[in-house]
């Protein structure tokens, strides 16, 4: 196991066992032996600063919520930046994923441009979706990013579907192995629904090659996990009903988490079984913009804050001599322009043209509806219905 | 000259999936019993033997995880057909298929279609009780993004079925385990049916009878039932719900003036009430009567033989409802 030190001058080690063990209800990701750390510098700087570009951008969307410039719901992914940094780079850009509705991370660190996942929370033309999914509907075909899903668990039939047709598709169509995985994401409040236990039946049962990477920041909302879920000490019990392979791993580290992640993708691959993994983690913002935290002390945030997975990869990069103050502040600067040119691109992007209401809807074009186009950000082409398609007309008096 | 070919609509439901089968791919039958078993109702017996097990595949009771997965496959470009044992049974997979499927397209903003067949048995099967019985076209025509198919013979059934999964979006397909047997004409050569094409079965003067699915059975009987009276029924077979072709249905009732609807599913917001009230939009200076509606009774679905019979549509009511809009009572 790969993992860093925790250098931080935070809060002494016992009550933050302490701390940890009442949060996730037991001490396993802690007690993991630290391994040598085998990535090569500028790629650990590349993560850095990935997870930089989140955690900026989060901060900005904060502030664009209270400017109203977005609207619903919105939820921010601050302290969980190393989990979808660290998922991403641990397979191959043609796997699929599927997230829940906290998804701006997951977008990002696939490759989305911020300028696309702001506007589209802007609900902007220039949107990921146009405008017409908002911050809980994140998509990027290029990217294999199936969604940004907002309904709690409705994610994970579809990602097994998703590494369904990777199989399908090896052993039906081409005839060639690619051997893709599909990561479907979720959170630790999804593990309570009906709709993730069926998930994990059929993958378990077909020998889907699908990771379910339960982003577990101990709240479903405002409900800590013990009081929503059974065994919440143990979640890789749930999977081991269905037979499926369970890891804990600590999701505050970059670096473990990429090097687990692969491991563990590897193994999928390999073997076209499906994974859970119980990934550690801590939310340092609310469930959503309305969140006062109630839920829980101002002791237990400060604890995690302490174990923030940017600051302690800055300050091993530092330690290392890797990353000097200077190219750290460099690093922030470049992150922060970006994201400012992204605010200012959805800014300008306008508003979706009242014809985008009836596009969409279908591809085949009927009575009101006039067809379907990709967003701007795939070249705005238009969706052609298949070769054979059905000549069908609603007659409108 | 050769007689025709007469099959069965489960017959006719199975040559369209094997069609399909052997020109793409991409399509692949999932269900529960499927196939060992060879279909709960018979329709896909034998195609486990012709496809094999990747493309004919068992389920476990699990709609709501087998309908999502389908749904996944097709975000990816597979072309799924799900069967519903019945169509009661999707309502635990409700968030799959309405709040998946018709809106994946949109919320993706035209990145991701969701080309997938859900069908099934629709409507009361007799004796079924309240929770086997749903005619489902009540509540899920409500939602916009998803075409509907109700077909009342097996020579529609195959046509529009093949359409269904030659088409890029997702379509419900609502059988009828009273059907399956029904015979008819389906000839051996190739044909598709698009959908939103209503067809006139039988011509007529007096009264515009519309319906679709099962309940086209028994307007056709009572239309032959009042023409021993003297009374001339029009009875178009409408075939998909959505879309709906109001058109076929408004130059009818410009022609007869009176109209009666048929629909087997419950009469509080439903496809017929929706029919009914375009037809009064579009031909309110037309009409002699108000459009008269038949449906199941607003009721949950009886046991009892006779409490069944006389809560779905059937001839006799569609005869007083017809006598009624003409003013031949």
């Amino acid at each position: 196991m790969t993992s860093l030190s925790n250098p931080a001058s935070g809060p002494a080690a016992a009550p933050v066992k302490d701390v940890h063990a009442k949060v996730y209800g037991d001490l396993d990701h802690l007690q993991a032996p630290p391994v040598k750390v085998d990535v090569p510098a500028e790629t650990q700087l590349r993560w850095l600063r990935d997870m930089l570009l989140i955690r900026e951008f989060e901060i900005r969307c904060m502030q664009a919520y209270q400017e109203k410039k977005i609207g619903g719901f919105c939820h921010v992914y601050i302290g969980q930046e190393a989990v979808a940094v660290g998922c991403t780079q641990a397979v191959r850009h043609e796997d699929p994923i599927v997230t829940a509705y906290r998804d701006h991370g997951h977008a990002l660190a696939r490759g989305m441009a911020a300028k696309h996942c702001m506007a589209e929370m802007f609900g902007r033309i220039g949107g990921c979706a146009k405008g017409k999914g908002g911050s809980m509907h994140m998509f990027d075909k290029a990217n294999n990013l199936y969604g940004g899903h907002g309904i709690v668990g409705a994610q994970t039939p579809l990602g097994a579907g998703l590494a369904f047709a990777c199989k399908y598709m090896d052993e039906v169509i081409d005839g060639k192995k690619n051997s893709r995985v599909a990561l479907c994401f979720l959170g630790d409040g999804a593990l309570n629904q009906g709709a993730f236990h069926e998930a994990l039946n059929l993958a378990g049962l077909f020998d889907i090659p699908v990771i379910y990477v339960v982003e577990n920041n101990g709240y479903s909302m405002g409900t800590a996990i013990a009081r929503g879920t059974t065994m919440a000490h143990s979640l890789v019990t749930k999977a081991a009903g269905y037979g499926i392979d369970g890891y804990v791993v600590d999701g505050m580290d970059v670096l473990e988490v990429q090097a687990e992640m692969k491991r563990i993708a590897d193994k999928c691959r390999e073997t076209s079984r499906p994974a859970f993994v119980d990934m550690r983690t801590y939310r340092f913002k609310g469930h959503s913009m309305s969140d006062p935290r109630k839920y829980r002390t101002k002791e237990e945030e400060e604890v995690f804050e302490a174990d923030d997975p940017i600051g302690k990869l800055e300050r091993h990069l530092k330690a290392s001599g890797a990353l000097s103050e200077d190219a750290f502040k460099a690093m922030l600067k470049s992150v922060r322009d970006e994201v400012r040119d992204a605010v200012a691109w959805s800014d300008a992007s306008p508003a979706p043209g009242m014809d985008e209401l009836f596009t969409d809807v279908f591809v085949e074009r009927w009575g009101p509806y006039t067809g379907s186009t990709q967003p701007e950000m795939n070249g705005g082409t238009p969706n052609l219905p298949g070769t054979l398609t059905i000549d069908t007309k609603e007659e409108l008096l | 000259m050769t007689a025709l070919r007469e099959i069965e609509f489960r017959d006719a439901l199975r040559e369209a999936m094997s069609e399909e089968m052997r020109r793409d791919k991409r399509v692949f039958l999932l269900g529960e019993e499927v196939a060992q078993y060879n279909g709960a109702y018979k329709v896909s017996r034998g195609m486990l033997e012709e496809f094999g097990e990747r493309r004919i595949i068992d389920t476990p009771i699990s709609e709501s995880g087998f309908a999502g997965l389908a749904i996944g496959a097709a975000m990816m470009g597979l072309k799924p057909i799900v069967e519903f044992m019945s169509w009661s049974f999707s309502l635990v997979a409700a968030d799959p298929i309405l709040n998946n499927a018709p809106k994946m397209l949109y919320m993706s903003g035209g990145q991701f279609g969701c080309p997938v067949v859900f069908r099934g048995n629709d409507g009361a099967g007799g004796q079924l009780g309240s929770t086997h019985s749903w005619c489902v076209e009540g509540l899920y025509s409500n939602v916009p993004g998803v075409k509907i198919a109700i077909p009342s013979n097996p020579y529609d059934a195959k046509g529009l079925l093949k359409s269904a999964i030659r088409g890029d979006d997702p379509v419900f397909f609502l059988e009828s385990e009273r059907m399956l047997g029904n015979k008819g004409h389906v000839p051996e050569e190739e044909y598709v049916i698009p959908f939103g094409q209503a067809k006139v079965l039988r011509e007529g003067t007096d009264c515009t009878v519309a319906s679709w699915g099962r309940p086209v059975h028994f307007c056709m009987e009572a239309a032959e039932e009042l023409a021993k009276h003297g009374i001339s029924c029009e009875v178009i077979d409408l075939r998909t719900v959505r879309p709906l072709d109001i058109g076929t249905v408004v130059r009818s009732v410009k022609k007869t003036s009176t109209c009666v609807v048929v629909d087997q599913s419950w009469s509080f917001g439903s496809p017929g009430s929706e029919l009914a009230s375009q037809v009064h939009r579009h031909c309110f200076d037309d009409l002699d009567n108000y459009v008269h509606r038949v449906h199941t009774a607003d009721v949950p679905t009886p046991y009892a033989t006779n409490l069944e019979q006389e809560y779905l549509p059937n001839t006799r009511k569609i005869v007083e409802a017809i006598r009624s809009a003409t003013y031949n009572l």
